[in-house]
């Protein structure tokens, strides 16, 4: 397939864009501040617009067809949502207005906030965190400071069990908090026993994933938040698999001290290929005053005639800002569009399709794929991808098969605590039908696993490009084009690196 | 696989072999393999540090993984494997030989004798397994 | 709607999983919290929310609505009609991560354009594939310095001309830590040099802003040279549009570039999703954090990208990873990419120009007025500060009742500079809005 760069595309002297000519007299260059070369590409807007639509045509998207990644809940992201983000009124609105000015945009902000306030089971959220990984981060700040404010200066450590995401750990450490990490039991719940023993005066907070990441509801959660409550810890939810809970369970009913939401997965903002994400942050009571800021907040009452004046307001005890303005804006009009398309109702009947169609695909790929967890699950759930026949197949193989059927593979190789993990997510966007075609496509694979293995092994063989040489890319280091626009010759890409 | 009968193991898959009041550190057979193809290794001690058993002396990366490799022993680093960051595929295709990574002047010897030898290493692996 | 489920679909389904009811799916959660009621607003159709949510729009005054001298990190440009066309289509919209490289070439060669224009513009030899937006890649700045010297070296001096965002951001990450963020007592007057008696050999990272956050620009290159005889590193955080224009960091010597991207044909959306620039020297690249696109081949033997060095990423190395960072902003990454492509060479360089003369000759007409001085003593870009000799939020509510949204009132933040407004021109200002936005600062003093 191989698709021409930027910069062997450009030809001196073409022009993407014309902007109009000076109409005030110049003022002269910066001395010794003008660059002399400028290395970016010369192109029509038609080379661009042409380019760059070849290039998503290579991309597989939500679009096209289903993506049953565990744990990142790929949902169909509704178009209304890209029609309210781009309004002019929203998108168009500098982030340091004058609050008389962007009433329209605090009124969206406040009311999503009382939103997942009341979805969660909180008594405030903070919009600000720029995705999962950054909530999480706010949550384990705001847990280190409520114990700070206390004087509470032993309490260090953190308890992780070890199926959460890798995120978590990551995310504690960080935050100069001692990982400690707690096995599940054979149900794939938290130990208790284990859980017992590091319930003691160091204890900070416990990261709690429930579902886990088996997709499995934490079946003794509310012993389990008990215990770390009675020690004096706090329970910090993930958030990233809020979509079977939305009007099932509020995490803050259940005990959770501060979860994280996530925008993108939950509430249908679109993945983009990477981000932008969104991860506001749910508190209970006495952490509202640690909230990074600043949060918006009615500053004058109305009265019968004249609304209230929103504006932003810092929390008392805030640990600080964690990103430039108030947060990814345009995520919150999508995902405020979303909640309100769907009301309580709306929200109770997507997670429970969520869970119904999760368990719909499992009580079917346990006939042919290894459940090493055989219960009810939640959104999700974890296949093994090996059998003992079929001793050279392994998960990635599986995976890559599936491309060859237009379908997307599962999240693979996590949870670490299963062997070779499939982790499947059909959340409730995917039909009937869909689900069907997609069983029927794992049957066939695990049919080619036993019978012709070596076409799972070569897989993919119908997409744009084959498996690709990851060792080579990560010794070689070619991480850009070369600076040269245009190229002096046509560069070869072991000409391009810098 | 590969387990040398005159070197010192560590249940993270490090060896040592002790010459005089020195030893040279480096990762087992097994563990190269289990991570597969090494594309970097970055020694992140330096010549003269004083240093504790347990800490850490380098990275490794795969294409897939990344792993901490640490002293079996305490002491003070007397030489470090310099061109290793430039070949770290030897860490694939030596790694009792060339693709050693720290010598290091032990200050406790005693700290030797709760290392694994040979054998017991292979149990160890075997439970692993 | 998003919901394709039909009755008989759900009893079908219920009957293969072996229940009755969709809510026997829900015995693992404890009884007395199950399905709450949640007071929420009920449920409206598409065609009602875009009503309600075209009335909150429409309660907000656009910088469309607006003549806009508003600045201060977010800054209003023209953004070309191909940008939001191609960000809309589906396949890089609605795609996932390109964990997949064999299902997501399209989004994981434009990450490397992105990479290679950055790299580019800034003068450096590697760029990640984006942080969330400027403050946050400074703090991953600090991060990478802290991790660079294994913890030896925790100074961390940020210059006082650091956008005030990004320095808190950057203390609320290491707060606790040990970690030491610094913001040198200096006069806001004094240039880079200034810095130097803050530098020493316990400090890790200098860190300065080019356009500095009051418009300022400097040659950084003494800085540089001393920051690096005192053994650290030197990262300077830019406005990338300038560089169409200004020598970059790269030749300054500069370690580490970081940056707001949002100038680079990303709406201003009320703050965001905006774009982190991160870009280094080939060296540090492991100790960069974020995600990085690098080329390879296929098993055909084609020229192929995939995500790379991804074992130092928090879902590997867990709680050994230097940052926790998951998310990249691809899209954004996407958009800026399109627009320097669509610029292009010549484009971004005039671009520049306009913002660099519109802002000189509304600096030079204001300065003429009586009452009003140029705080702004040395060369600048497209934004400046002016003394007006009333309060800023006076002039401000003056000037937005002739339609000009007026420049930031720096006294909010800084005792210092009282009554200074810093002003921002892009070439989206004509000089009909310039000439306007002088004659109504006139009006002001003269009411």
């Amino acid at each position: 397939m191989t698709e021409s760069l930027l910069c062997e595309l450009s030809v001196p002297g073409r022009k993407g864009v014309l902007f109009p000519k000076s109409d005030v007299p110049k003022a002269s260059l910066p001395a010794n501040l003008t660059r002399q070369r400028l290395p970016l590409p010369e192109v029509s807007e038609v080379d661009v617009v042409r380019y760059f639509t070849r290039l998503s045509q290579l991309n597989y998207c939500i679009d096209k067809g289903m993506y049953p990644l565990g744990s990142c809940t790929m949902k169909y992201n509704p178009k209304i949502n890209e029609e309210t983000a781009r309004l002019s009124g929203f998108a168009n609105i500098h982030p340091l207005q004058p609050v008389e000015t962007i009433q329209g945009c605090m009124v969206l902000m406040y009311e999503l906030q009382e939103m997942l306030k009341e979805i969660g089971g909180f008594a405030g959220v903070t919009l600000q965190p720029a995705a999962g990984a950054q909530g999480e981060l706010t949550g384990v700040l705001i847990i280190r400071a409520y114990h700070q404010s206390r004087n509470d200066l032993k309490r260090t450590k953190i308890l992780i069990p070890d199926s959460a995401h890798g995120t978590n750990p990551a995310t504690s450490a960080m935050s100069g908090l001692e990982v400690v990490q707690l096995p599940s039991d054979a149900n794939g719940n938290v130990d208790l026993n284990e859980l017992r023993t590091h319930c003691d005066d160091t204890l900070a907070g416990l990261m709690l994933t429930n579902p886990n990441t088996l997709g499995l509801f934490e079946e003794n959660v509310l012993e389990v938040i008990r215990m770390v409550h009675e020690a004096g810890g706090l329970v910090y939810g993930d958030g990233a698999n809020m979509n079977a809970l939305l009007g099932i369970v509020r995490p803050g009913d259940l005990g959770i001290d501060v979860l994280h939401y996530n925008l993108h997965k939950t509430f249908s903002t679109p993945h983009g290929g990477g981000g932008p994400g969104s991860g506001p942050v749910g508190v209970a009571a006495m952490l509202v005053d640690f909230m990074p800021g600043p949060v918006v907040d009615i500053i004058e009452e109305g009265d019968d005639e004249i609304p209230p004046l929103f504006g932003f307001v810092m929390p008392e005890k805030s640990i600080g800002r964690v990103k430039s303005f108030w947060g990814h804006f345009g995520m919150m009009v999508r995902a405020y569009t979303y909640i309100r398309v769907h009301g309580p109702e709306g929200l109770r009947s997507v997670s429970e399709h969520a869970v119904l169609n999760a368990n719909y695909l499992m009580a079917q790929m346990k006939k042919i794929y290894h459940l090493p967890y055989d219960r009810t699950c939640m959104h999700e759930f974890v296949v093994e991808g090996r059998w003992d026949d079929a001793p050279d197949i392994h998960a990635l193989d599986i995976a890559k098969r599936m491309m060859d059927y237009n379908l997307h593979p599962p999240t693979n190789y996590f949870p670490l605590i299963v062997h070779e993990a499939l982790m499947v997510e059909p959340t409730e966007t995917e039909s009937k039908q869909t689900l069907d075609a997609f069983i029927e496509v794992m049957e066939k694979i695990a049919d080619e696993a036993h019978n012709n293995p070596e076409i799972l092994k070569t897989a993919p063989h119908t997409t744009p490009v084959g498996r690709l040489d990851e060792v080579k890319a990560a010794k070689e280091l070619v991480l850009c084009c070369g600076l040269e626009f245009p190229p002096r010759e046509r560069l070869l890409p072991d000409k391009c690196s810098t | 696989m590969k387990i040398p009968a005159d070197l010192k193991y560590t249940k993270n898959d490090e060896w040592i072999r002790v010459e005089g009041n020195v030893g040279t550190v480096g990762i087992t057979d097994f563990a190269q393999e289990q991570l597969s193809d090494i594309v970097y290794v970055e020694i992140v001690v330096e010549e003269g540090d004083n240093v504790s058993q347990g800490d850490s002396c380098a990275t490794l990366e795969s294409v897939k993984a990344a792993a901490d490799v640490y002293l079996p022993v305490g002491g003070k680093i007397v030489a470090v494997n310099e061109g290793l960051a430039e070949t770290p595929e030897t860490v694939n295709s030596d790694p009792f030989g060339a693709a050693w990574m720290v010598k290091i002047e032990l200050a406790d010897s005693a700290e030797l004798d709760g290392l694994l030898d040979a054998a017991g290493y292979e149990a160890h692996l075997a439970t692993k397994a | 709607m998003y919901i394709p489920h039909t009755e008989a679909d759900r009893e079908a389904m219920l009957h293969t999983i072996g229940a009755e009811h969709l809510e026997d799916l829900f015995q693992d959660v404890p009884a007395a919290y199950r399905f709450p009621k949640l007071d929420l607003p009920p449920a409206i159709t598409e065609m009602e929310v875009m009503m309600e949510m075209q009335r909150l729009a429409n309660a907000n005054e656009s910088v469309s609505d607006l003549i806009c001298f508003l600045g201060a990190g977010a800054y209003n440009h023209y953004i070309p009609a191909a940008v939001d066309a191609v960000l809309r289509r589906g396949e890089f919209l609605t795609a996932y991560t390109p964990y997949q490289p064999e299902i997501s070439q399209g989004t994981l060669q434009a990450i490397f354009e992105y990479q290679s224009l950055i790299a580019g513009l800034t003068g450096m030899e590697v760029s990640n594939a984006s942080h969330y937006d400027g403050a946050t890649a400074v703090t991953e700045a600090v991060t990478m310095a802290y991790a660079h010297f294994r913890g030896k070296r925790t100074k961390m001096v940020l210059s006082p001309a650091l956008h005030p965002h990004y320095r808190e951001t950057a203390e609320t990450y290491n707060h606790g830590t040990d970690v030491s963020i610094v913001k040198p007592d200096v006069d806001l007057k004094a240039g880079p040099d200034a810095l130097l008696p803050w530098i020493d050999a316990t400090t890790a990272l200098v860190v300065v802003q080019y356009p500095d956050f009051f418009g300022r620009i400097y040659n950084y290159t003494s800085l540089a040279e001393a920051v690096h005889a005192a053994g650290a590193l030197l990262a300077i955080a830019v406005n990338p549009l300038a560089l169409g224009l200004l020598t970059p960091p790269g030749e300054f010597g500069a370690d580490i570039v970081v940056g707001e991207g949002q100038p680079l044909g990303i709406s201003l959306s009320f703050g965001g999703p905006y774009l982190g620039i991160f870009a280094t020297r080939k060296d540090y690249v492991r100790k960069m954090a974020g995600r990085l696109v690098g080329e390879t081949v296929d098993t055909r033997g084609q020229r192929a990208y995939v995500l790379t060095l991804t074992a130092r990423e928090q879902h590997i190395r867990r709680e050994k990873a230097t940052s926790n960072i998951c998310t990249n902003q691809g899209l954004m990454a996407l958009a800026s990419a399109v627009y320097m492509s669509l610029l292009g060479k010549n484009g971004l360089r005039q671009v520049a120009e306009l913002c660099y003369h519109k802002a000189h000759y509304a600096a030079n007409q204001i300065a003429a007025l009586p009452g009003y001085s140029l705080w702004t003593e040395t060369p600048f870009f497209h934004e400046f500060v002016i003394r007006c000799p009333i309060p800023v939020a006076d002039i401000n509510e003056h000037l937005l009742e002739h339609g000009i949204l007026g420049g930031y009132d720096l006294g909010k933040d800084n005792p210092e500079l009282e009554n200074c407004m810093m002003i921002a021109v892009t070439e989206i200002n004509s000089k009909e809005e310039i000439d306007l936005l002088v004659e109504t600062l006139s009006e002001v003093y003269h009411d």
